[in-house]
């Protein structure tokens, strides 16, 4: 028998990053109220910029987040570099990608196999995991160290990048460093593997919903760094014109901003880019993708994990590519490209782990003057709420403690990043 | 201290970094779960405990409303720890301090300013007592290990009290001095291992000023560079503005920005 009322209350969501509550209440079968509330503190980053010499930029705006620190790194440089006619040179732009599959990887393991594994294992956390699977979360380290340690050669250290810094790199890595990542990543190709099969093996929700797809795009690779703007709807936008894609508004029981395209709300992510540029992924990943079942269009948003894990095979082929790429030419210290002028506006685009994201800054005499960030998570957010109102209707005739559940895995499947998305502003330009 | 101690993680104001450093920590030193038992790691984990011995804190008191939790980790909470610089100093969020708060809020959130509610940024120990502190940002992750370590051991945790500049020496970095960049490594505490200078970019002062830091001495370092003395301490607003504003509040820190 279905539940006439049910209320759900969850105070701060575990294993999400920053702070969130799910509210839920229904009453007499009717839902009256179901909101994902952001409650993280207001963070005033793009305020704290202004008047900050243009370099530190990129200093600053990592700390917006510890897990992706690199996509906002390399979102700010692109935003400074465009506003100041800086143009990296083909290393600089190998080694970002590079980095930047890092992150991606990082980010992935941590989420499929510590954030989501559990709930799919039926276990609170990966520390039981520990002693029930040791194998599993033994796998999980040694290929986020690999994810960390790529970073680290690169940039210093995942959190907080060092050597990116406008126009190129303060320290590069030896041949030495560059052989020893690439055969890591050959060798972590069983690891891999062995992902894709606990993914194959782990059953997720049977929930639909089709929504709008947003990722940036290119046609002749798959995308994190640059691009246009791609819709599932149809529409491409280059990220200048971001405003018109993100139409942000404030509802009061979020300090995040919500967002809106051409429907009611949007999706932006790994499975956002694995529907919009699928074609684009590589071989070896369209392989997985196929063995995971996975085929674009894709409308359940709980197989947003199993996106990152197809993401996580063209991360680690692409980053062997990369390698070599670099290896070929033979990497030069060379000194960062100078700006072409100090006064500007420009709009960087990445799409970090969690979705596409914006920088926006303006520039005069070389300190900035107004910014605007645009987070993933905050894309997000209003999609999350119509997938809640659109699931609770279907799941009343299940325990409390079971819709909570549902409720917590399909907000976790997001990969919410929140501490991120809870600094969204009306931006004043002066 | 029991022979395995609870322990639970909390963040306020930040960037979860420092935790996920705390992560990092555990891949490299697994036999720390062994050591102790997480009883609660919002970002890692459901279940949630209020039965700890040690709190690990990150982040910064930004709103009235973070000091009810956090006066209740100090009660419950034998050994309470600041981890990072947002908790040791209020690091990045502190910046906001010398800018008009109301201006501030209505610059990010425009008329709906009332209703996210904030005031100054202030490091943990402006609210409670704390016991210890690990400093940067992040935090080091072999000096976290160290710590903890140490307090399980029931020692007093030893941070050094001499500059960055002596561990970027012992690395044989040429100095970032020497190549027109300013670095506040002269008067930031060591325990780094320099790691800014060694990837090519000036110290930010993220860990604090030493203990007597000669801000005397670093103005003579930057004039035989013929660098500017604003340039080098306009980075001091990055991470330190909280100590500055504090110094400068008993007048030894003359307003130097």
């Amino acid at each position: 028998m279905a539940n006439a009322s049910v209320k759900v209350d969850v105070h701060h969501i575990t294993r999400v990053e920053g702070h969130g509550n799910i509210v839920v209440d229904v009453q007499n079968g009717e839902l009256k109220q179901c909101d994902l509330q952001i409650v993280e503190t207001p963070r005033f980053i793009e305020s704290m910029l202004r008047g900050r010499p243009y370099g530190e930029s990129s200093h600053l705006t990592s700390r917006i987040c510890g897990i992706c620190a690199v996509g906002h790194a390399t979102a700010s440089l692109r935003a400074t570099e465009k506003a100041l006619g800086v143009e990296p040179s083909e290393q600089t732009i190998l080694l970002r990608k590079l980095n930047f599959h890092g992150e991606m990887l990082d980010s992935h393991v941590l989420h499929t196999y510590m954030l989501v594994a559990p709930d799919a294992l039926g276990v609170g956390s990966v520390i039981p995991l520990a002693k029930s699977a040791p194998e599993v979360v033994l796998r999980a380290l040694r290929m986020k160290k690999l994810a960390g340690d790529l970073c680290a050669a690169l940039c210093g250290r995942h959190t907080h990048p060092i050597a990116m810094t406008v126009g190129g790199f303060t320290h590069f890595p030896s041949k030495a460093d560059l052989e020893a990542l690439r055969k890591r990543l050959v060798d972590s190709r069983k690891d891999v593997e062995d992902t894709v099969n606990l993914f194959l093996q782990l059953k997720l929700p049977a929930f639909e919903r089709e929504t709008e797809y947003i990722a940036l795009h290119k046609d002749d690779e798959y995308c994190f760094i640059d691009g246009d703007l791609v819709s599932t709807d149809g529409g491409k936008w280059p990220v200048e014109q971001y405003r018109s894609v993100t139409n942000e508004y404030l509802v009061q029981h979020s300090s995040a901003k919500h967002t809106k395209n051409q429907r009611a709300s949007y999706m932006v992510g790994a499975l956002a880019r694995f529907n919009v540029s699928y074609e684009q992924l590589h071989p070896k990943a369209k392989e997985a993708a196929r063995a995971l079942n996975m085929k674009p269009k894709v409308i359940n948003p709980y197989l947003n994990t199993v996106a990152q894990v197809v993401e996580i095979v063209h991360c680690v082929e692409d980053a062997i590519v990369l390698c070599d790429k670099l290896l070929k030419k033979g990497v030069t210290w060379e000194a960062p490209a100078k700006p072409a002028r100090l006064s500007g506006e420009g709009v960087g685009s990445c799409d970090v782990p969690r979705g596409t994201l914006f920088h926006n800054y303006t520039i005069h005499d070389g300190k900035v003057t107004g910014a605007n960030c645009i987070i993933p998570t905050g894309q997000n957010l209003a999609n999350v709420e119509l997938d809640m109102r659109a699931l609770v209707p279907t799941i009343l005739d299940r325990t409390q403690e079971q819709i909570t559940l549902a409720l917590e895995m399909l907000v976790r499947a997001y990969d919410p990043c929140i501490s991120c998305s809870a600094h969204l502003l009306d931006v004043r330009f002066e | 201290m029991p022979a395995k101690p609870k322990v639970a993680f909390f963040e306020f104001t930040s960037c979860e970094g420092c935790q996920l450093t705390v992560v990092d920590s555990l891949q490299m030193y697994p036999e720390l779960l062994e050591a102790v038992e997480i009883v609660r790691f919002r970002e890692a984990m459901s279940e949630k405990s209020d039965d700890y011995a040690v709190a690990f804190i990150e982040g910064s008191c930004t709103r009235p409303s973070d000091e009810a939790p956090l006066k209740a980790i100090r009660e419950r909470a034998a050994l309470v720890v600041a981890l990072g610089t947002c908790a040791h100093l209020g690091g990045i969020n502190a910046i906001r301090n010398r800018a008009d708060l109301q201006e501030t809020r209505t610059y990010v959130y425009g008329d709906k300013a009332e209703w996210y509610d904030t005031y100054p940024a202030r490091p943990i120990e402006a609210v409670i007592p704390i016991d210890a502190f690990i400093p940067g940002c992040p935090i080091d992750r072999h000096e976290f290990i160290r710590i903890v370590k140490n307090l399980l051991q029931g020692r007093a945790p030893q941070l050094p009290d001499h500059p960055v500049c002596v561990e970027c020496k012992l690395k044989e970095n040429v100095c970032v001095y020497q190549r027109g960049m300013t670095c506040l490594g002269p008067i930031t505490r060591a325990g780094c291992d320099a790691i800014c200078p060694t990837y090519g970019d000036g110290c930010e002062g993220c860990r604090g000023l030493i203990p007597n830091p000669n801000v005397d001495s670093m103005k003579q370092v930057l004039e035989q560079h013929g660098l500017s003395h604003d340039a080098a301490m306009a980075k001091t607003t990055l991470f330190l503005t909280y100590q500055m504003m504090q110094r400068e509040a008993v007048g030894d820190g003359k307003r130097v920005g």
